[in-house]
């Protein structure tokens, strides 16, 4: 399971970072939303993986009786896919507007900021 | 628990942002909200600083849970300085939008957005988590999407799409290396790191997560090769806008690269290299890339790299000396940097342009304010006694004990690369008689401006301006202050018992 998920990061993070290398700007989009999930997925598989109880002790007891899954990862990756939500939905936004005003989605053409001027 | 303090800035600034968000049409009174509120922080840092200058290390558990368990919030010296120093520039930019952003910006939300700012900010500074970090990191860059869009005009949303790409690209790695840290730890709470990352036996994987830390946090740093988003975007908002950015938003990297390279990874050969090496690289390439403009604020902005490299280079060399060094020269070029693009948006104001070839004869137009805009740009420069100076000294010594003439040669070059671009920079914008242009019939010239706004556009000026040169002639006092944090950062068993142990 671990290998198949390391697996999935790996190809995530790479057809990330491709998309956000080409020139179009949906593609970098893409590239950013795929990237960030396999960040989040990266930090699920760190982790580790168990399929446990719930870390609840019991009420008779001090300790875990059983091999229990660690809550923090999982309340990283929830703070993580509300900020990346959030800045995916402001990311599309501005491509919009900059689609609109600068009338290119070929970032190659978006060099006015590089002019002399 | 008056340890409890340390958190109130974080507290005002969210309820300056939700109170301002009350007034949303009405910007006179966000002005006055926002210069009080401000006023208010400054006072309000200026006492924390003086308990934890007094008293050593605060610490504050969120919601009591005890560290590693819960989110800490630690106030160091060094913390406790960029807090403040946070609250000057706060204050002396705030009181430059009240001038200088026009009521169309400030409809759309401009203050509330620029009190979440520095809340971030002052958060990212406090907090004793990494995953903390993280999220305050992500405040900062969201408030300052939103900053560096307002208006919308052309240049600023090109300028934007290149700066949210490659800011979020580094809050991934960022993320990533926490990820991986986690993974290796089991731990957040940076002091609780400390340990254990040392008694991780995997060492290949500590250092590879040590790269994705200075790559993220280079990327928000702007370090060379990494800073390429910095010269496309700064220079196209509002130049108040540019101000904050210009004296913050870069240095929280840089204080981010300092605390976890001093507390978590530390004293490693191989990443004192890396960052020598970068810092180099660093100096030089910014120095040449500030050479060749004609943009008063590209060259700033290139000026932003460039003096990167003098802190990465004390960061690198790890030793007291080096640290106090690049602390020294953090604290001068938050207030300098933040001066300089608001002398950059004076000159707009006046010229309608920030093109070198068009702005000229200022001395002849405006003794006075040329003298105050002396300051800060001979304040960059260094020339002896004023602030940029001092913490070269330390740093050429540090590089001196310990052989690295490289780390000199470049220091001493991008000082000298930075007098000629100054030394270019007066003649072309203060000394040359310029050509006629015609007056722009929509543009509002300073000339035409009330009395009340001239003040709000050169008050801040004169107030930082006061501080740089404090900074220079009070060196004693700042040296003083920086050996303290170095010796702090260097000998970091107390911030980690402070944290671990806060009860005792």
């Amino acid at each position: 399971m671990e290998i198949l998920i390391a697996i999935m990061i790996g190809i995530l993070y790479a057809a990330g970072i491709y998309m956000i290398l080409r020139r179009s700007l949906v593609k970098l989009i893409i590239g950013i939303i795929l990237f960030g999930n396999g960040a989040n997925l990266l930090i699920f598989l760190l982790g580790r993986i168990t399929k446990g109880a719930p870390p609840i002790i019991p009420e008779n007891s001090e300790v875990f009786l059983e091999a229990y899954a660690d809550p923090v990862p999982q309340a990283l990756i929830l703070t993580a896919i509300v900020i990346s939500f959030g800045l995916q939905s402001f990311a599309i936004i501005l491509v919009r507007r900059a689609h609109k005003v600068v009338k290119t989605d070929d970032l190659d053409e978006m060099n006015a900021t590089d002019e002399d001027s | 628990m008056t340890q409890q303090i340390i958190i109130y800035p974080l507290f005002l600034q969210i309820l300056l942002a939700i109170l301002l968000m009350f007034f949303w049409n009405r910007i006179n009174a966000q002005r006055i909200i926002s210069i009080l509120g401000s006023s208010v922080n400054l006072a309000l840092t200026i006492w924390i600083f003086a308990e934890i200058w007094q008293n050593g290390i605060y610490t504050v558990q969120a919601g009591n849970w005890e560290a590693p368990f819960g989110i800490t919030f630690a106030a160091d010296t060094l913390s406790a300085t960029l807090v403040l120093l946070t609250a000057i520039s706060g204050l002396a930019v705030s009181v430059f939008s009240s001038g200088s952003i026009i009521p169309a910006r400030l409809r759309f939300g401009y203050f509330p957005i620029f009190h979440f700012l520095l809340l971030g900010l002052n958060g990212a500074f406090l907090t004793g988590d990494i995953f903390n970090l993280y999220v305050w990191f992500e405040i900062i860059i969201i408030s300052s999407f939103v900053l560096i869009t307002i208006g919308g005009e052309k240049a600023q949303l090109e300028g934007a799409v290149k700066y949210f790409t490659l800011n979020i690209v580094a809050s991934m790695i960022f993320l990533t290396a926490i990820a991986v840290l986690y993974g290796l730890t089991g731990s957040l709470n940076m002091a609780d790191l400390a340990g254990k990352v040392a008694a991780v036996e995997n060492r290949g994987l500590v250092e590879v997560t040590a790269i994705l830390f200075l790559i993220g946090f280079g990327i928000k740093a702007a370090v060379f090769p990494l800073y390429f988003w910095l010269p496309a975007s700064y220079h196209t908002p509002p130049s108040a806008v540019s101000s904050i950015f210009g004296g913050l938003l870069t240095k929280v990297g840089v204080y981010a690269l300092i605390r976890v390279f001093t507390l978590i990874f530390v004293d490693d050969v191989f990443l004192g290299q890396i960052l020598i090496a970068v810092a180099v690289f660093t100096l030089i390439s910014g120095g040449l890339g500030a050479l060749v403009q004609n943009n008063v604020r590209k060259v700033f902005s290139y000026l932003i790299i460039c003096h990167i490299g003098y802190m990465i280079a004390g960061l690198g060399m790890f030793t007291e000396v080096a640290i106090a060094g690049a602390i020294f020269y953090l604290i001068h070029d938050i207030v300098v940097k933040t001066n300089l693009f608001m002398l950059s948006g004076i000159l707009y104001k006046i010229k309608a342009s920030n093109s070198m070839k068009v702005l000229g004869g200022f001395y002849a137009q405006y003794p006075k304010l040329s003298l105050l805009l002396f300051v800060p740009l001979f304040s960059l420069v260094g020339i002896p006694p004023l602030s940029g100076f001092w913490p070269k000294i330390s740093l050429i010594n540090a590089g001196f004990a310990a052989e690295n003439y490289w780390t000199i040669g470049a220091i001493i070059f991008a000082s000298f690369i930075t007098l000629v671009i100054i030394a270019k920079l007066w003649a072309e914008v203060f000394w040359k008689t310029p050509e006629e242009r015609p007056r722009h019939s929509s543009f509002e010239y300073f000339s035409d401006i009330s009395k009340l706004r001239k003040v709000q556009f050169i008050a801040p000026v004169v107030f930082l301006s006061l501080v740089s040169l404090y900074i220079g002639f009070g060196a004693e006092h700042i040296q003083l202050l920086s050996s303290r944090i170095a010796e702090e950062l260097t000998n970091n068993n107390r911030y980690i018992d402070a944290v671990l142990h806060s009860d005792m």
